[in-house]
């Protein structure tokens, strides 16, 4: 056992740090740091210097275009990407669809969309969920029936994040209705321009636009996009949602969540002090950096088990039931830093520059929406009452 | 000892309670909260009408005299429909403050017009610094000729944007948080060198940030004496305390029925989703949060009736603690226990969510009221 870092690896520190500092654009640290939704443009522009570097997705073997970093280098890596308010690639393409690509796909899906995702050609979304299948997901009803070479797909997914910048959607559809739901699923990569495809956008909380429903009506999808067996989906399909667990859990994240809460804590002014001498405004701020240090360090752990060759089983589901609440008390939080400055939120979309009305700290800008944004992180990439059965089943035996 | 509502007080609540169903659908809600006043005026009217506006003046001032528990019934049944119209701004804060420290002529020329649906106030009393601290105050208004001389800014003034008449709490003398000094001033909106910035908040209402620059008001504006606003602002906040306390009861009320509805309906797995232990304690767990805040709800409400003292003050900061943390665990499971419809701007819950998340901070949040309490 030992915390410390090689020479070697404090090297690496630097030169990931030297990398950020000079290479990440004020607009998309700002955006980032803000919570504010992502622009498309900037996005695609902050992957593409990741990727000129070779870095947009070190969790790739090296021979798909990975980084071949031991698990510390990423972890060192994942720490300075959040220490530097810096955007982590859209997991759709990256870390999501990818590991099943080069885990399951066959020679020339591999040869056609990894490099696609790195270059950033390709804007993935997800289609899993549909609207009577949420945590139940293995009941899902679209239905790819086989045509010559083609399937013919029908039905609809729901809670499609950023759909409308999507241009090709993985999707689990129902091959096979005559067995049990797990056994008759499959996972289709689908292009969003086939004629047949509807998006309607749904409107969030925030009144942002991130959620969509996704209509398929008599959709063509070449046999070709499918990815392994038929009727087997549904091993792709908990291969990736253990990968999105584990990223789910934006430790990085959060901890500069935690920074910029004592920013603003240093800034508030409070009886004549500053919120920063409020007792138990600090002693909630501290519970949850405390909470943090624990997740980290699970997760370091977990780091540690994979590297020495053992499987996780639920592991991830832990990472992601913590991440996600402590993420939602920091959000919360900040909103509580701001006073009732915290209650002055309506998005850019709904009248543009009405908020910018008030005499509000710039830092008030952003945080409730986030707040509201991340009301999901319990719901989203399987609800953590769901999380908590899975290590009740896989972990305890119960 | 009794909880029961007399009958007059059953048909108060049964014309709010209609007026809420058939103005304050959810879609009705939506539509309102994003036009550009944010409210309805032909909605303000009828409450005028229907005589709601005048309820907690005295008959005195021309109002029908009723108490801190007729102002219970209103709230809780317009937190039912999470209703937009200014009525804690105008009534329970503006018109309050009148009430209950101006002289005659300022009752007579302010009350009835209120009381009429002629005239909308608010009240400026938080400052960028002041947090929740009422005595926080920097505004200042000097002595000049035979008027004042106002200079400062309000932070997020609810309703401020469409008030005939703000009220402003600023420091005739002493320091910054000295008790004594403060004083209250009635400005006219379109009153020179007032700049009013307004905005949306998260609750589909409307706020503004009010600038005052050398902004002249005779010595008329100023309500009671000189310097000793201080304890009347308290008072009259914490009535309007008890108000979004009931508001809260009602919008708690309001979630828990439509998210008890959900888990009936919602099917995963084969079976009614409410049929999962954990999500059945979850919800027996906000039916309690809401019960307990109905209870706190009731109780400030009638001691409020009792007249005002400390006891009075640490019941309302009891209630606000209560309803706060039991606001944000009942508004934060109704999103949770919808899952992704929960997540949208388009069915009802996410706005009862929005609401009992800014109740909790108005007027004080959760540990400023924990503190209060533990102080008095």
């Amino acid at each position: 056992m030992d915390l410390s870092f090689t020479d070697e690896e404090v090297a690496f520190q630097s030169e990931v740090r030297e990398f950020l500092e000079a290479n990440l654009s004020a607009d998309v640290k700002d955006r980032y740091s803000r919570g504010i939704h992502f622009s498309k443009e900037a996005q695609e522009r902050w992957q593409r210097v990741l990727n000129d570097k070779g870095w947009l997705a070190p969790n790739w073997p090296v021979e798909y275009g990975g980084t071949g970093w031991t698990a510390t280098q990423k972890y060192i890596f994942a720490q300075e990407m959040g220490r530097a308010s810096a955007p982590p690639p859209m997991p759709f393409g990256v870390s999501m669809v990818a590991p099943v690509i080069y885990t399951f796909g066959n020679q020339e899906q591999k040869d056609y969309y990894l490099p696609r995702i790195l270059k950033s050609e390709d804007w993935w979304c997800q289609g899993y969920s549909e609207p009577g299948s949420g945590s139940d997901l293995a009941s899902l009803k679209t239905k790819a029936v086989r045509d010559g070479d083609d399937y013919i797909v029908n039905g609809q997914k729901i809670w499609t994040s950023h759909a409308q910048h999507a241009n090709l959607i993985f999707c689990l559809v129902r091959t096979d209705g005559d067995v049990k739901a797990q056994e008759g699923i499959s996972f289709l990569l689908i292009d969003m321009n086939t004629p047949g495809i509807t998006l309607k956008p749904i409107i969030g909380l925030d009144k942002e636009h991130t959620l969509n429903e996704v209509f398929f009506d008599d959709v063509r999808v070449p046999i070709s996009n499918r990815i392994g067996e038929e009727n087997k989906g549904w091993t792709y399909a908990k291969f990736l949602l253990g990968n999105e667990r584990t990223s789910i859990a934006r430790i990085a994240q959060s901890k500069l969540r935690c920074e910029h809460l004592r920013e603003v804590a240093a800034a508030e002014r409070v009886n004549g002090g500053l919120l920063q001498d409020d007792i138990d405004f600090m002693r909630k701020l501290n519970q949850i950096e405390v909470d943090l240090m624990a997740l980290e360090y699970t997760e370091l752990r977990m780091l540690s088990k994979i590297e020495h060759g053992e499987t996780l089983t639920a592991e991830p589901s832990l990472l992601k039931i913590k991440g996600s609440e402590i993420q939602q008390r920091l959000t919360e939080l900040l909103v509580e830093s701001l006073g009732m400055y915290g209650a002055a939120y309506e998005a850019l979309e709904v009248r543009e520059g009405r908020n910018d009305q008030n005499f509000a700290p710039d830092y008030a800008h952003g945080p409730m929406a986030e707040h509201l944004y991340l009301r999901a992180a319990t719901i989203y990439g399987g609800s953590n009452e769901i999380q908590r059965n899975i290590i009740s089943k896989m972990v305890l035996g119960l | 000892m009794d909880f029961e509502l007399s009958e007059e007080q059953v048909l108060l609540k049964d014309s709010i309670d209609r007026f809420v169903k058939d103005n304050y659908g959810p879609e009705d809600r939506i539509k309102l909260s994003q036009t550009e006043l944010g409210f309805s005026r032909d909605h303000w009217k009828t409450m005028a009408e229907l005589g709601w506006l005048g309820m907690a003046f005295s008959e005195e001032a021309g109002g029908f005299g009723g108490g801190a528990v007729e102002t219970m019934i209103m709230m809780e049944s317009m937190g039912r429909g999470l209703v937009l119209e200014p009525f804690v701004s105008t009534v329970l804060l503006g018109g309050a403050l009148v009430a209950e420290a101006g002289n005659a002529d300022q009752i007579e020329a302010i009350i009835p017009e209120i009381i009429e649906g002629n005239l909308m106030m608010s009240f400026g009393y938080a400052e960028a610094q002041s947090r929740f601290n009422l005595n926080d105050v920097e505004t200042t208004a000097s002595k000049s000729g035979d008027g004042y001389i106002l200079n400062g800014t309000k932070a997020v003034v609810y309703h401020g944007g469409t008030a005939d008449k703000i009220v402003i709490s600023a420091r005739t003398s002493g320091a910054s948080r000295d008790a004594d000094g403060i004083s209250l001033f009635i400005v006219d909106s379109n009153a020179a060198g007032l700049d009013i910035r307004s905005y949306a908040t998260v609750d589909g209402q409307r706020a503004a940030d009010v600038r005052l620059e050398n902004v002249t008001v005779p010595a008329s504006a100023l309500i009671g004496a000189e310097g000793v606003a201080s304890p009347v602002i308290e008072k009259v906040i914490d009535g309007a305390i008890g108000a979004i306390c009931a508001e809260a009861v009602g919008a708690m009320a309001a979630a828990n029925e439509i998210t008890n509805e959900y888990l009936k309906t919602r099917k995963q797995f084969g079976t009614a989703i409410g049929k999962f232990q954990v999500l059945q304690h979850r919800m027996v767990d906000m039916y309690m949060e809401a019960e307990q805040s109905k209870s706190m709800s009731d109780m400030v409400a009638m001691k409020l009736d009792l007249g005002y003292a400390d006891d009075t003050r640490k019941a309302v900061s009891a209630a606000k603690a209560q309803i706060g943390k039991s606001a944000k665990f009942v508004g934060q499971q109704s999103v949770q226990l919808h899952g992704g419809m929960g997540m949208t701007d388009e069915y009802s819950i996410g706005h009862f969510f929005k609401r009992l998340t800014t109740i909790e901070m108005l007027f004080g949040n959760t540990d400023f009221h924990l503190n209060r309490f533990s102080n008095l």
